[in-house]
């Protein structure tokens, strides 16, 4: 039944090996995130030009949707790795669906504290509970959920499975964040960049965007392979080759 | 004379990107705070790891003590020495 | 031995709640009591100007009545998990979800009711219009079955954790906040005599879809927290 699973997914799943892995990508994801950071960032602060109607204020957009994207992408990925945690039990997917809980709850963080400050110059309020703002705060308080459970239990493995429960559920926020400027007469305003379709965004912005869109993907990664390998440690402490570990680094 | 001018240009550029167009106010705090959380976020792990590996080793360091006296000091016995 | 029907086993958990509820009957008295003191703080805080008072009176009433049945969420399933009758019933053949949607249901009527019926009361208190107060009660019936049924999934999820009341808190109150704002909006339209049926309308949608879904998702969660 298995056999369309490839033997290096099957491999990866192995704790020990994640762990080598992870360790070997880290320092490129990391570089290559730092590299389109500051790519991303020369064109949007220095490159572009001002915007015609919202002059340099315009320039959080090159933090504040990249952030954004993240925070709804990492909770799809949280989503379905808790899906997969719940139903095939697997060590790996419970880590990564924990372990990306708090990098997607930053994310939300810096969307809604950056939407703030743009908001204040444009619209002359720090906030407003329109549809799109109360669904990425009712997102901040579903990561801190999701954390707040799985400490709440002592046996770690358990309230791993509770917190992708309440994942789950949550998950419905998602699409609500995503289509409520669609939905509803918002504030905030419409989509601008279409991924099939024509953007409505010049492209001496976009690029910018879409550069800092891929640094936050790439710092994404690299903070779970982080984050995933101190947990294996953690939840493995008892086996030999965290033992090994913990003895050569002793020597640092 | 010319390097004066391109000095003063180059500081006047520089104080104008600084000023963002009158919004420095926000669009800075803006970017200190992408900046802060992520450098947060990245040293969280760094110092965990540091901790876990620090009090492993410390574990592994009073069950070998113990490992030691055990097979030193007790006579041999029926009953196996606790790990 | 016939094996009992399942209508059967559904009023036994129903009638067994309700008796061990009445046989503590002060703590059905406790949120009441709680709504009642809240509600009066308000002109205390605000000043008993009436229009101010009328203005916020259907908000203050829902909150209130939310965060006291938020207050007796915790003890739904807390006295079964000690003694150990909730792992019978997981074990028993019955289907959990129905008996749990029993509990539930139980948890409701002991719990909600009472505010429910306390509710004109409270109007009263904020100067809430009498014209508005039948539309208020239709929105109460509706909104505390929902969150009697979101929490009942949440309660289940945390079930043995240590400290779970403001871990519940932090769980529910948004998952509450699409009721809720559904449930002021259908108060406020009636208060300024616009139509009230279509927010009506949309919390009985969202009542009946839980009333299927939650007590499913409440089974798994248990199932989960308790380990089985």
């Amino acid at each position: 039944m298995a056999n369309w699973i490839p033997l290096w997914l099957h491999r990866l799943s192995s704790p020990p090996t994640f762990y080598r892995f992870a360790g070997t990508l880290l320092p490129w994801a990391m570089a290559l995130a730092v590299l389109c950071g500051i790519i991303g960032l020369y064109g949007g602060l220095v490159l572009a030009p001002a915007d015609y109607q919202q002059g340099d204020a315009y320039r959080i957009i090159f933090i504040h949707v990249p952030s954004a994207w993240m925070s709804m992408f990492i909770y799809a990925v949280m989503g379905v790795s808790a899906f997969i945690a719940l139903v095939w039990r697997i060590k790996l997917a419970e880590v990564v669906a924990m372990e990306s809980a708090p990098i997607g709850a930053a994310f939300t963080f810096i969307t809604l504290v950056t939407g703030s400050l743009w908001g204040k110059p444009m619209w002359g309020t720090w906030w407003t509970w329109d549809a799109r703002l109360t669904s990425e705060l009712v997102l901040l308080f579903l990561y801190l959920g999701v954390i707040g459970l799985y400490h709440a239990f002592e046996d770690r493995r358990q309230g791993a499975r509770a917190a992708a429960f309440l994942a789950i559920i949550g998950i419905i926020n998602v699409p609500i964040v995503h289509f409520s400027v669609n939905w509803w007469n918002t504030l905030h305003q419409g989509s601008t960049v279409n991924i099939f379709g024509h953007s409505k965004i010049s492209w001496d912005m976009l690029w910018p965007l879409l550069t800092m869109t891929l640094a936050t993907k790439f710092y994404y990664a690299a903070s779970l392979f982080r984050r995933a390998r101190t947990d294996l440690l953690s939840l493995e402490s008892g086996k030999d080759w965290v033992r090994r570990i913990a003895e050569g680094e002793a020597d640092r | 004379m010319s390097t004066l001018q391109s000095f003063l240009a180059v500081s006047g550029e520089a104080a104008s990107f600084f000023k963002m167009g009158g919004y420095a106010t926000y669009v800075w705090p803006a970017y200190a705070v992408f900046f802060l959380v992520l450098i947060a976020d990245t040293v969280a792990p760094r110092l965990r790891r540091r901790r876990l590996l620090g009090e492993l080793r410390a574990r592994l360091a009073r069950q070998s003590v113990r490992h030691e006296r055990d097979a030193t000091s007790a006579p041999p016995s029926s009953t196996p020495p606790s790990a | 031995m016939s094996r009992p029907r399942l209508s059967g086993a559904c009023i036994a958990v129903l009638r067994r709640d309700l008796i061990l509820a009445w046989r503590r009957r002060s703590d059905i008295a406790m949120p009441v009591l709680y709504a009642l003191i809240v509600t009066m703080l308000f002109p205390f805080a605000l000043g008993p100007e009436d229009t101010l008072l009328q203005r916020i009176a259907g908000g203050v009433i829902l909150v209130t009545i939310l965060l006291a049945m938020l207050l007796a969420l915790d003890a739904m399933f807390a006295s079964d998990i000690e003694d150990g009758s909730l792992e019978q019933l997981v074990l028993a053949p019955q289907p959990l979800a129905l008996m749990l949607g029993m509990k539930i249901l139980a948890h409701w009527l002991t719990t909600a009711l009472p505010l429910i019926v306390i509710a004109p009361l409270l109007a009263a208190m904020l100067h809430l219009p009498a014209a508005v107060i039948p539309v208020l009660l239709l929105a109460l019936l509706l909104v505390t079955p929902l969150i009697s049924l979101f929490g009942g999934v949440l309660v289940a999820l945390t079930a043995g954790t240590r400290r779970s009341g403001m871990l519940l808190a932090l769980m529910l109150l948004p998952l509450c906040v699409p009721a809720l704002i559904f449930a002021a909006g259908a108060v406020a339209a009636a208060q300024q005599g616009l139509p009230w049926l279509a927010p009506i309308s949309w919390l009985a949608a969202v009542l009946v879809l839980a009333v299927v879904l939650a007590p499913l998702a409440c089974a798994a969660a248990l199932r989960i927290a308790l380990d089985c």
